[in-house]
C-alpha cells in the first residue's frame, strides 16, 4: 500500500481555516439539538428589554439626564453575550471535557486555541446575531441616531467576544459538573451586569464606585460599544467620528489587556479532560 | 544509533517518568523509568495490569502531555513539544470515546476529516470498521463496541504511519474482535506501525511481533512471545500411588533446578528444563513399576509469564531496569 502512503503525504495539510470549519459545524449541529439553550438565547432579548427599560427608567426619576434609550441597547446586548456567548459556553466546554471530547480532539490536527474558538463560533454568531437584530430592532422602535463609529463598535464586539470566551474557558476549569456552572458563573454575570453598565448605567453610581466599576474586565469593552454607536457613555457631550476615538483610547488600551489577561489565564487554568 | 543505514525506530522513548501530583507521598509516580523502542513497521503490544501505567505511558507517546523526565521521539519528532508537525502522521485512539453523543457517526465522521490531512471518504472509513449500516444513529445510541470502532475509524482516517491503540478491543463481542484483529493485522501487513494496549493476553500473542509487560511504571519484560516465555518454568503434574505396600518408602529422583511441591499425593515439579525433568521423571516410574495418576506436563505460557511479573512485590530503591533498548 505504498500509493495509499504517497497520496496521505502528498495530499494538502489542513489548514487553521478548515479545522475551525470542522469544529464549528459540528459544535453548530450540538447546539441546533440543544432546545432549551437555544430556546433561552432566542426568548432572553425579548424577555431582558421590557424589564431592563423599567429598571433604567426607575433609575431615570433620581438622575434626570440619563438617556434612557441610548443605555438600552447597548445594556441588553451586553447581558445577551453574557448569557449567550460567557454562560452557555461555560456550560459547553464543560460538556465537552464531560465526555472526553476535547481529551479527543487534542490528539488530532486542531491546536488548542482552535479547539476553544472553533466550539465558541455558534454561540458567538447566535449572540452576534441576536445584538443586531436587537440593534436594528431599536433603531427603528425608538428612532435612534445612526451609530457615530461603526468600526469602533465593531473593534468593542470583537474585544468583548474574546474576553468572553477566555473567561468561559477558565470558568470552566472551576466547574465540574454542566448542572453547577449556574453557580460558578454567577459572580462573573452578577458582576458584569451591576458593575459594567449594563443595569445600572456608570453615570447613575457615585464617583468613586463609578470609578472602580469602570476597571472591571467586563466595563471597558460593553462601554465601548456605547460610545461607538453615541459619541458617549453617558452625561458627558457627544462626540463625532474622529472625536469618539479620543475618548475611546483609554478603554481600548483597558480592553485589550483584559483579553489579554483573561487568555493567558484561560491557557494557564484550563482543563482538557476531567479530574481523575 | 549512528548506523545511518537502518532507519530510526518509530517510537523511542529513554527514561521516562510521569509524575501525578506534588513532591513527596502525597504525589505519584505513574511512569517509573522506562526505556521503549517500536520499530518501524512493527506492531508492539504493551501489557500489564491494570495501574501498571499503560494509559499514562501511552499519554506521553501520543504527546497529550510532557514527562516529568526522559526523552521522546515519535518519527524523530518530539510528540508534545512538535505535536502539530507529527499530528497528521500518526493516529489514535483513546481507551475511552470522546465523541459528543448528540452527533451522528457521520456527522462525526464528517467533523473529523475535516481536522485530518488527506483523510478517507468516510464512507470508507465506516466501512472499513462494519459501521457503515449506523451511518445515521446517534453516537449516544451506539452500543460500547460500535463506539470502539468508531474510535478506531477515525483513528485510521488519515491513513496515519504510526497508530496507537489504548485497548482497541476492550468491550468487543467475539465477532466485532475477530474484524478489528484483522484490520489491525492488514495495517502491519501494509507497514503501519502499531503500538497498542491491550488486557487481553491472547490479543498479544495473536497479533503482536513483539510485547512488553510493564508492572508499578516499568516494563519488566519484552521480547517476542517465546522470548518473554522462555524465562519462566515449565510445569508437570502427576498423583503417586498410597504410600502403603511395596511404595512405602518411596522416594522422588532428584530433579536439580526443580521447585517440587507435594499436597497430598499430587505432586507439582516447576522446572527450567522441561524435557530432561520430564525424562527423569517417566524413567523412574517406569523403573519402580509405578503408574502416575492424571499426568500433564507442558511448558510456560504468556499467562504464566504474565502472572509471574504481576506478582512481583513493588521495589521502589531498585534502579530502573533497561530491558529494552540502549541503556543511557
Amino acid at each position: 500500500m505504498t500509493t495509499a502512503r504517497t497520496t496521505a503525504s502528498a495530499a494538502p495539510t489542513t489548514t487553521t481555516a478548515g479545522r475551525l470549519r470542522a469544529l464549528a459545524r459540528a459544535e453548530t449541529t450540538l447546539l441546533l439539538r440543544n432546545r432549551t439553550a437555544l430556546l433561552t438565547a432566542l426568548a432572553l432579548p425579548l424577555l431582558l428589554t421590557g424589564a431592563v427599560r423599567g429598571l433604567l427608567e426607575q433609575q431615570a426619576a433620581d438622575h434626570p439626564g440619563l438617556d434612557v434609550d441610548a443605555a438600552l441597547v447597548p445594556g441588553v446586548s451586553g447581558i445577551v453575550l453574557m448569557f449567550v456567548v460567557y454562560y452557555n459556553l461555560t456550560a459547553s466546554y464543560v460538556a465537552r471535557r464531560g465526555e472526553l471530547v476535547l481529551k479527543r480532539l487534542r490528539t488530532g490536527e486542531a491546536r488548542d486555541p482552535e479547539i476553544l474558538v472553533g466550539t465558541a463560533v455558534p454561540s458567538v454568531l447566535l449572540a452576534l446575531l441576536l445584538c443586531a437584530v436587537l440593534g436594528v430592532g431599536a433603531a427603528l422602535l425608538l428612532d435612534l441616531p445612526a451609530p457615530v463609529n461603526p468600526p469602533l463598535m465593531v473593534l468593542a464586539l470583537a474585544l468583548a467576544l474574546a474576553l468572553l470566551i477566555a473567561l468561559a474557558a477558565l470558568s470552566s476549569a472551576f466547574t465540574r459538573t454542566v448542572e453547577s456552572a449556574g453557580v460558578t458563573t454567577l459572580p462573573v454575570l452578577l458582576l458584569a451586569q451591576f458593575g459594567s453598565g449594563l443595569l445600572v448605567p456608570l453615570d447613575a453610581m457615585p464617583e468613586r464606585l463609578a470609578d472602580l466599576c469602570r476597571a472591571l474586565p467586563t466595563t471597558a469593552a460593553f462601554q465601548l460599544l456605547r460610545l461607538g454607536w453615541f459619541g458617549t457613555t453617558g452625561s458627558a457631550p457627544a462626540t463625532g467620528f474622529l472625536g469618539s476615538w479620543g475618548a475611546a483610547a483609554p478603554q481600548l488600551g483597558l480592553a485589550v489587556l483584559w483579553a489579554v489577561l483573561a487568555w493567558w489565564a484561560a491557557r494557564r487554568w484550563f482543563r482538557w479532560e476531567p479530574r481523575r | 544509533m549512528t548506523n545511518t543505514s537502518r532507519p530510526a525506530p518509530a517510537v523511542e522513548a529513554l527514561g521516562l517518568r510521569r509524575r501525578y501530583g506534588p513532591a513527596g507521598d502525597r504525589g505519584f509516580d505513574a511512569v517509573r523509568g522506562l526505556d521503549l523502542t517500536v520499530r518501524r513497521g512493527e506492531l508492539l503490544a504493551l501489557l500489564g495490569t491494570n495501574g501498571a501505567g499503560k494509559t499514562s505511558t501511552m499519554e506521553l507517546l501520543e504527546g497529550l502531555a510532557a514527562p516529568t523526565a526522559g526523552r521522546i521521539r515519535v518519527l524523530g519528532l518530539d510528540p508534545y513539544r512538535e505535536r502539530a508537525a507529527l499530528r497528521p502522521r500518526i493516529g489514535i485512539m483513546l481507551q475511552e470515546g470522546g465523541f459528543p453523543g448528540e452527533l451522528t457517526v457521520t456527522e462525526t465522521g464528517r467533523a473529523w476529516a475535516g481536522l485530518t490531512t488527506g483523510a478517507r471518504p468516510v464512507p470508507e472509513a465506516l466501512e472499513l470498521v462494519g459501521l457503515h449500516h449506523r451511518r445515521h444513529v446517534r453516537v449516544k445510541q451506539l452500543s460500547g463496541g460500535e463506539r470502539r470502532r468508531l474510535d478506531l475509524a477515525m483513528a485510521l482516517l488519515g491513513r496515519p504511519e504510526v497508530v496507537f491503540l489504548d485497548e482497541p478491543s476492550t468491550g468487543l463481542d467475539p465477532e466485532a474482535r475477530a474484524a478489528t484483529w484483522r484490520l489491525v493485522r492488514e495495517l502491519r501487513e501494509q507497514g503501519t506501525t502499531v503500538l497498542l494496549t491491550t488486557h487481553y493476553l491472547e490479543e498479544a500473542e495473536e497479533l503482536a511481533d513483539r510485547l512488553a509487560i510493564m508492572h508499578h511504571g516499568r516494563i519488566v519484560t519484552s521480547g517476542t512471545v517465546a522470548e518473554v516465555i522462555a524465562g519462566h518454568p515449565g510445569r508437570i503434574g502427576f498423583e503417586l500411588p498410597e504410600r502403603s505396600g511395596r511404595y512405602e518408602s518411596l522416594a522422588l529422583p532428584a530433579l536439580p533446578g526443580a521447585e517440587v511441591t507435594a499436597v497430598g499425593r499430587r505432586i507439582t515439579v516447576r522446572t527450567p528444563a522441561l524435557q530432561a525433568d520430564l525424562t527423569t521423571l517417566l524413567g523412574w516410574a517406569a523403573r519402580h513399576r509405578i503408574a502416575l495418576g492424571g499426568l500433564d506436563a507442558r511448558s510456560a505460557s504468556l499467562e504464566e509469564a504474565f502472572l509471574a511479573v504481576a506478582a512481583e512485590p513493588i521495589d521502589t530503591s531498585r534502579p530502573a531496569p533497561s530491558p529494552i533498548g540502549p541503556a543511557r
